[in-house]
């Protein structure tokens, strides 16, 4: 900001550059330059489109574009029915697909007032976790990549694939999963699968280690992260930023442990902070969060119940397959739930669970008809893109990059 | 391996120019990743380790449209991107190809609504589909390949004429 | 909950008269208050020692079609403190229907209403930048409003030339 007020001396005109505002080519001062980043750039990660305002190096304002993919999700969910839309979900924040899965079969289950059983919710838990360090996989990577370090994404790319071969067995689908089901998962984790977890978990922390190393000794990444895109900590709160970026800044909110869902207040976990809220610190928060999910996959794998995977309500959950093609009265109720849908109740609920990303909140308006009236996705990567330019505005052009990186926002839901 | 296997004692052999230039050509397919959404991860994982898309000399992805001859166009192409899609293209110098990587970018997949174009050969002439939403990276590399067998059967002469940029205004 | 107890009382006491219902659905809760006292009662939760509602973590709007107020607006905002999430409710009408803006009061707000005014087609008053947010400008339609089709309206986004 000091740097600012010697250019311009005038307060007013420095107040009205600063404003949130959309800037045009016209607009620009003899001194300054107006550049357009995006939409087809390799660091936003996606379609972000930004306008930045310059003067030499320095970024005086950013105006974000979005909307180069909104695909409409809202109103796709309007003409179809609750079961339908699942395989939607994946396609959210894609590098966390069976976060998204949970959490909307969560909100539908709030909405209907069933509970899933015990083992559902742990296979349900596992995979998010998994997921979880997957997103935080190709987070780091890419980020790694943004600011010079090319290696690092061949290395946590390495570690995915595993991950991904996991849900190739579990679900049938390495990449869009479309796992679980209304009221339980699509299929039971067979032991081959579960070992198949236990075996990546173990040699995992060691692969961390060596990223670790490649990069937390590197005096240029250090030195090109350390101060960078600083987020104060009143600002994150009042941006309505959630996830690693919050936390990153010293506020300890995670949905896991603030409004418990699934099993998770019968497992011991910390929620990792880090204080300084630079791009620094939110590569850390990444780190340490991975580090955190595999202990709390190893709890998981430990208490892991017996038991069924789909809850007994005919009227709301399709029954299993084999059933279907065997007895008469599960081949009505699938028949009946596939074209008139699973009609909960009249109301509206608000659902979140903790992404990769942040806070991923479903709100469900339901007027006892087959379809949702309206369903609203309140994305993390949207909101988390609010504070980019609270964050650019007096970096230098270059650090714009690791800035966006160190965000991590995904278009596909930040645009919907 | 390659030329070598060819080579007998003297050192040097027969064959035409179009052969030449199109076995260069489909050795070195350089892609232009347009990666727009969930595909672009996958394309990224087509590059990886495990399926290492360097085996077929196309590793090289620039984020550069001047410097590619093959688009990957990965993801769901709305009304607003087509426009930059398009642009992009424009950008490429000639001969270039296009593969339409998944369903939402061949025909638009499940994305029945407003903002999304039913498939980008309304704009663009494509030369492979690949189906799956997404595609495993072992169909991408599938498709490479094809591309490779067309650019194997061109001729040099095909593209006497025609100029290395069609809009230079851009 | 006795928290909630609170929240009810303590908006009861000042609002009085705004509050036209107050509901809870599966242990969410949530208060319809009339329109032009809205930015009042979100700058009495948010300055509020107590309640502490500081940070607005979404704003949408339903369209209800056919209904004599067409639209309700929907605010879900978080209290760090409290660790409880409070929704509130205002019913709008008109063409263009219009409400006052909370993002002066809600720095997040700015984004989620710029998006509802997109899907939407309501107006936030006082909003420091109301343009589109995902539909290019331009546009003229809305797209989530229930009279407007999955599929669009034909001619309504332009396309580019088909290369020859």
């Amino acid at each position: 900001m000091d740097i600012k007020k010697n250019i311009y001396s005038d307060e007013k005109l420095l107040k009205k550059l600063l404003e949130d505002k959309d800037i045009i080519i016209e607009d620009a001062l003899e001194n300054e330059m107006i550049i357009n980043m995006g939409p087809q750039h390799p660091a936003t990660h996606g379609v972000l489109r930004l306008v930045l305002r310059l003067d030499g190096e320095t970024v005086l304002n950013v105006v974000p574009e979005l909307g180069y993919l909104h695909r409409g999700y809202e109103k796709m969910a309007e003409e179809m029915t609750y079961i339908e839309y699942i395989p939607h979900t994946d396609r959210l924040d894609y590098t966390a697909t069976m976060c998204n899965n949970v959490a909307y079969v969560l909100a539908v289950e709030k909405l209907l007032g069933i509970e899933a059983p015990k083992r559902a919710q742990y296979i349900r838990m596992m995979v998010s976790e998994l997921s979880r360090i997957a997103a935080h996989m190709v987070a780091i990577g890419t980020y790694a990549m943004d600011v010079g370090a090319v290696t690092m994404v061949m290395w946590t790319f390495r570690e995915r694939e595993k991950i991904q071969n996991i849900f190739d067995r579990l679900a049938g689908a390495r990449f869009t999963t479309s796992y679980t089901r209304i009221g339980g998962v699509a299929s039971d984790a067979d032991d081959v699968t579960l070992k198949m977890v236990r075996e990546f978990l173990d040699q995992h922390n060691s692969a961390l280690d060596e990223m670790d190393k490649l990069l937390l000794r590197n005096k240029i990444f250090i030195d090109r992260l350390e101060g960078v895109g600083v987020l104060p900590k009143q600002d994150a709160i009042e941006l309505g930023v959630t996830g690693p970026n919050l936390r990153a800044s010293g506020v300890e909110y995670d949905v896991r442990r603030a409004k418990p869902y699934l099993f998770y207040n019968e497992i011991d976990f910390n929620i990792p902070t880090q204080t300084e809220g630079d791009c620094l610190a939110r590569y850390y928060q990444r780190g340490e969060e991975v580090r955190e999910s595999v202990k709390i996959l190893y709890q998981i794998l430990d208490k892991m119940p017996q038991g069924e995977i789909l809850a007994n309500v005919p009227k709301h959950v399709l029954p299993r397959k084999e059933e279907i093609y065997t007895k008469m009265e599960e081949l009505i109720y699938d028949f009946m739930l596939i074209n008139y849908g699973i009609n909960p109740p009249v109301g509206d609920v608000f659902f979140s669970v903790e992404n990769p990303k942040g806070e991923l909140g479903f709100y469900i308006v339901s007027n006892g008809n087959g379809h949702p009236w309206k369903l609203k996705i309140r994305s993390p990567s949207f909101c988390n893109l609010q504070a980019l330019p609270i964050v650019c505005k007096g970096a230098m052009i270059s650090d714009v990059i690791a800035i966006i990186g160190s965000l991590d926002p995904v278009m596909g839901e930040a645009d919907k | 391996m390659g030329l070598e296997a060819k080579l007998t004692r003297d050192g040097f052999i027969t064959t035409t120019i179009d052969s030449v230039i199109a076995w260069a050509r489909k050795s070195s397919v350089w892609p232009m990743p347009m990666g727009i959404s969930c595909c672009a991860i996958e394309l990224i994982a087509s590059a990886d380790p495990k399926y290492d898309i360097a085996r077929f000399g196309s590793e090289v992805m620039r984020f550069t449209p001047r410097q590619c001859d093959l688009m990957i166009v990965a993801g769901t192409v709305t009304y607003k991107m087509a426009q930059v899609v398009r642009r992009i293209y424009d950008q490429m110098p000639e001969p270039k190809w296009v593969i339409a990587m998944g369903a939402c970018t061949s025909t638009g997949g499940m994305y029945r609504s407003y903002n999304v174009v039913q498939g980008i050969d309304q704009f663009l002439p494509v030369d492979v589909y690949v189906a799956g939403c997404p595609p495993r990276p072992e169909n991408l590399i599938n498709a490479i390949m094809t591309i490779q067998q067309k650019i194997a059967k061109t001729k040099a002469r095909d593209y006497q004429d025609k100029p290395l940029l069609v809009n230079t205004e851009n | 909950m006795e928290f909630e107890k609170l929240v009810i009382n303590k908006i009861k006491s000042k609002f009085e008269n705004s509050i036209e219902d107050i509901s809870n659905f599966r242990g969410d809760l949530s208060i319809t208050i009339s329109k032009d006292k809205i930015v009042e009662l979100a700058k009495f939760l948010k300055e509020d020692e107590e309640l502490h509602f500081e940070t607005c973590i979404d704003v949408t709007a339903i369209d209800w079609a056919t209904r004599k107020n067409r639209f309700t607006v929907v605010y879900h905002v978080y209290s760090y403190k409290n660790n409880f999430t409070l929704r509130l409710k205002a019913n709008i009408d008109g063409e263009p229907p219009q409400i006052e803006t909370v993002s002066n009061v809600w720095r997040s707000a700015n984004w989620y209403e710029r998006e509802t005014y997109d899907m939407y087609g309501i107006i936030f008053v006082n909003h420091p930048d109301l343009r589109r947010m995902y539909m290019p400008e331009g546009f003229e339609y809305h797209p989530l409003r229930k009279d407007f089709p999955l599929l669009g309206i034909p001619g309504s986004l332009p396309l580019p030339d088909k290369v020859e």
